[in-house]
């Protein structure tokens, strides 16, 4: 479902990603793991269209259509979810509100019907439930005043409620205590599905206790040095990076 | 980056105004021009009384005597008032009993405005009397609420049924002299509304009243007085359009609003006058005097504004606070865009005992456009226990357009409290992108964090005028978004 082939992308002149090479097929979890720096963070960005970063080789290939050449709110509307590590605060707009309108302009692309409110919120509580967030988080702002580890929860229920094909979880254990951490983990579990593939991007292993990936890539220096099955990030655990960085620069 | 952001910020911002139609009606007009004849022939045409001409004719002198003043935050372009036509009426003269009898084209125009002007529409709750050009075309609604003793009509009409009442309140919040502009539509001022609530009463629906330039070279100059009599209550809205010209147009009106003891009056406004064109051409000159005065004990006057347009807006809805224990309320938004430029705030004036005030202005700017928050404070040496909190916000869309704010507090009285806090702030790319990421398009991510910005103020209005100002919000700044 996503074919990343040759990806370079720079910030200010910078070059961050160097040569990303990287498939990834219905159903599957993808652990990217790395040091920080290695552009772990950029490539989240750069697969859900931030701009700050500009892309100068390469091609993404997403349920075959061009990513790179699609806005990043159609990229969204094509099912590429992005949880943020640092999650924004939009005051004054309410989540019931932020969702509904996004939720409709998800159907809309896909030429449905928008949901009346009493359907929207049958669903929302659904999904409130599956990942266990409290109601009054709805009822705020987006983000407004919300903890670290509400904002996460928040970012996974955002997630359940747009049901997409590709969730990219950028960082979201940093800042999440045992128990945050285990509601973020379940819900993203509850959610797994054989067409629903995911990519996490995580520094430590302990997130991979609860979402167990399929596959571990190392990410360094802009490029993928290594990949492995799940056993690579209990190694990685034990021994750090440093063995990488230097078998690489060897 | 930064010009990432301006390239977005302009598409978005870059909205046409939807209400530029013009409505080919007949229309009566007097010739360009003022001097006392046109005063005294608007006065005889609407068969005034002897009163009333004086009014006029007082004013008139004392405006001649003045000069257009300079002290705002803006670039007037010199105003010609002799270019301008002070008195246009659609031609058949619209003294209607049923809805069938009114001009179809002028029909079309309040129906393009959505304006609830059919009684079943009416029914909704709104009682609706709409001003075009010069003259009161409908009121609607008159008979329900002259059942509860309520006066809602045109003030031509008042000054022909209620002399008493005109004569009484006329001028009596703001006097001839207050200030240029409003000399001038004491002078020539050819409609508007009136309203009168009786003791005791409270106002079933919510009185609007509709203003449409429509005449070419015509100024409005629309005059409205609510009385508020002990006990009563009344929300009251206004909306505001015009076609799109190239010439700019003057529009200089007046609100007066006396509230006695114990009573109530809300004063929504949504204004939506024409802003000119992107590259500043035309547009209506907004320069507006509003004015309330709590005179009883525990009255409360509160003004709601969001404007978004005109090409230049001056105005500060103020309240003069006599009676004890009296309370003031300011909520504005205003949305400039292109070169559009806004002086605007209130003045609350502090003389009875433990009065309070609270002010919340919500400036957003995109394009080119200035956009100034002037706010007076007043508390007077016998204002014992005074209350102010002012809460002035600046949101900036983009890195053309300025955002000021000029606060001025004047106390005489030691026991008074008054705070006063301001932000300054710019949308964020970061907000923009997460909302993109969540499937939202640039320009309804902007359009939805203004409103997230705006909410406080939004929330005061009453719930159809809320929906239709968030509407108007987003098409304000269609093309700005960064």
């Amino acid at each position: 479902m996503l074919v990343i082939k040759d990806l370079h992308a720079k910030i200010d002149d910078k070059e961050i990603l160097r040569g990303i090479n990287l498939e990834i097929k219905p159903g599957e979890v993808h652990a990217i793991m790395g040091p920080n720096g290695s552009g772990k963070s950029t490539l989240s960005s750069v697969l859900a269209g931030n701009e700050k970063f500009e892309v100068n080789e390469g091609s993404v290939s997403f349920n075959g259509k061009d990513l790179l050449d699609l806005a990043p709110e159609d990229r969204a509307r094509e099912g590429l979810f992005l949880s943020f590590q640092y999650p924004v605060e939009i005051p004054g707009v309410s989540m019931v509100n932020f969702m509904r309108t996004a939720v409709n302009e998800h159907r809309k692309y896909r030429e449905e019907e928008p949901y009346s409110a009493s359907e929207f919120l049958k669903l929302m509580r659904e999904k409130k439930k599956l990942v266990e967030i409290d109601s009054n988080l709805t009822n705020r702002s987006v983000n407004e005043g919300f903890s670290g580890g509400e904002k996460k929860k928040n970012e996974i229920f955002q997630m359940a409620m747009l049901e997409p094909k590709l969730a990219i979880l950028d960082e979201t254990d940093s800042g999440l205590d045992i128990d945050a951490l285990r509601v973020v983990a379940n819900g993203v579990n509850k959610l797994k599905s054989p067409e629903r593939s995911t990519i996490v991007i995580t520094h430590y292993q302990r997130l991979l206790d609860h979402i167990v990936p399929d596959y571990v890539h190392v990410l360094y220096k802009g490029r993928i040095v290594k990949s492995a099955g799940k056993e690579l990030a209990l190694e990685l655990e034990e021994k750090g990076y440093d063995w990488i960085k230097k078998e690489f620069e060897d | 980056m930064a010009e990432d952001q301006d390239k977005i910020l302009e598409e978005v911002t870059g909205g046409e105004y939807k209400y530029g139609f013009y409505t080919d009606i007949e229309m009566e007009e007097f010739p360009k021009g003022l001097n006392e004849d046109i005063i005294r022939l608007i006065s005889a045409k609407k068969n005034e009384p002897e009163f009333m001409l004086e009014f006029r004719l007082k004013a008139f002198r004392h405006w001649l005597t003045m000069k257009q003043p300079n002290w705002a935050h803006l670039n007037i372009p010199p105003i010609d008032f002799q270019d301008i036509i002070y008195y246009a009426v659609p031609k058949k003269k619209p003294e209607l009993e049923s809805m069938d009898d009114v001009d179809p084209e002028l029909k079309a125009t309040f129906d393009k405005l959505g304006i609830p002007l059919d009684e079943q529409k009416v029914l909704a709750g709104v009682a609706v009397d709409a001003v075009i050009d010069s003259v009161s075309v409908k009121t609607t609604f008159k008979e329900t609420l002259a059942e509860k003793g309520i006066i809602f009509c045109s003030i031509s009409e008042a000054v022909q049924e209620y002399p008493d009442l005109v004569k009484k309140y006329l001028g009596s919040v703001v006097p001839h002299q207050d200030n240029y502009f409003g000399a001038l539509n004491a002078a020539v001022f050819s409609d508007g509304s009136f309203v009168y609530i009786p003791k005791g009463v409270r106002c079933p629906m919510e009185l609007s009243t509709y203003f449409r330039i429509n005449a070419m070279n015509t100024g409005q100059f629309e005059r409205t007085l609510i009385v508020a009599d002990d006990d009563s209550y009344v929300s009251y809205l206004e909306g505001c359009t015009a076609p799109m010209r190239d010439e700019n147009q003057l529009h200089a009106a007046i609100v007066e609003i006396v509230a006695m003891e114990r009573a109530e009056v809300k004063y929504s406004t949504v204004q939506n006058w024409y802003p000119g064109d992107k590259e500043g051409k035309g547009g209506i000159y907004n320069f507006v005097t509003k004015r309330g005065i709590c005179k009883g004990d525990y009255s409360k006057i509160s003004w709601t504004q969001v404007e978004t347009g005109s090409a230049i807006t001056w105005k500060y809805p103020s309240c003069v606070l006599q009676g004890d224990h009296s309370v003031g309320e300011f909520y504005s938004v205003a949305v400039t865009n292109n070169y559009q430029q806004a002086d605007t705030g209130t003045k609350m004036i502090h003389l009875g005992k433990n009065t309070r005030s609270l002010i919340v202005s919500k400036g957003v700017s995109a394009g080119k456009s200035q956009n100034s928050y002037r706010g007076l404070v007043k508390v007077s040496k016998k204002a014992e226990n005074a209350r102010n909190f002012s809460q002035c916000d600046s949101l900036l869309l983009g890195d053309k357009c300025g955002a000021h704010t000029f606060p001025y507090l004047e106390i005489a009285n030691n026991s008074a409290k008054v705070e006063h806090e301001a932000t300054t702030s710019k949308i964020g790319e970061d907000q923009i992108f997460y909302c993109n990421q969540r499937g939202l398009s640039t320009e309804d991510a902007v359009g939805l964090i203004v409103n997230g910005y705006v909410k406080e103020v939004i929330n005061q209005l009453p719930m159809e005028f809320a929906v239709e100002a968030q509407k108007l919000l987003q098409i304000s700044l269609e093309g700005s978004v960064g």
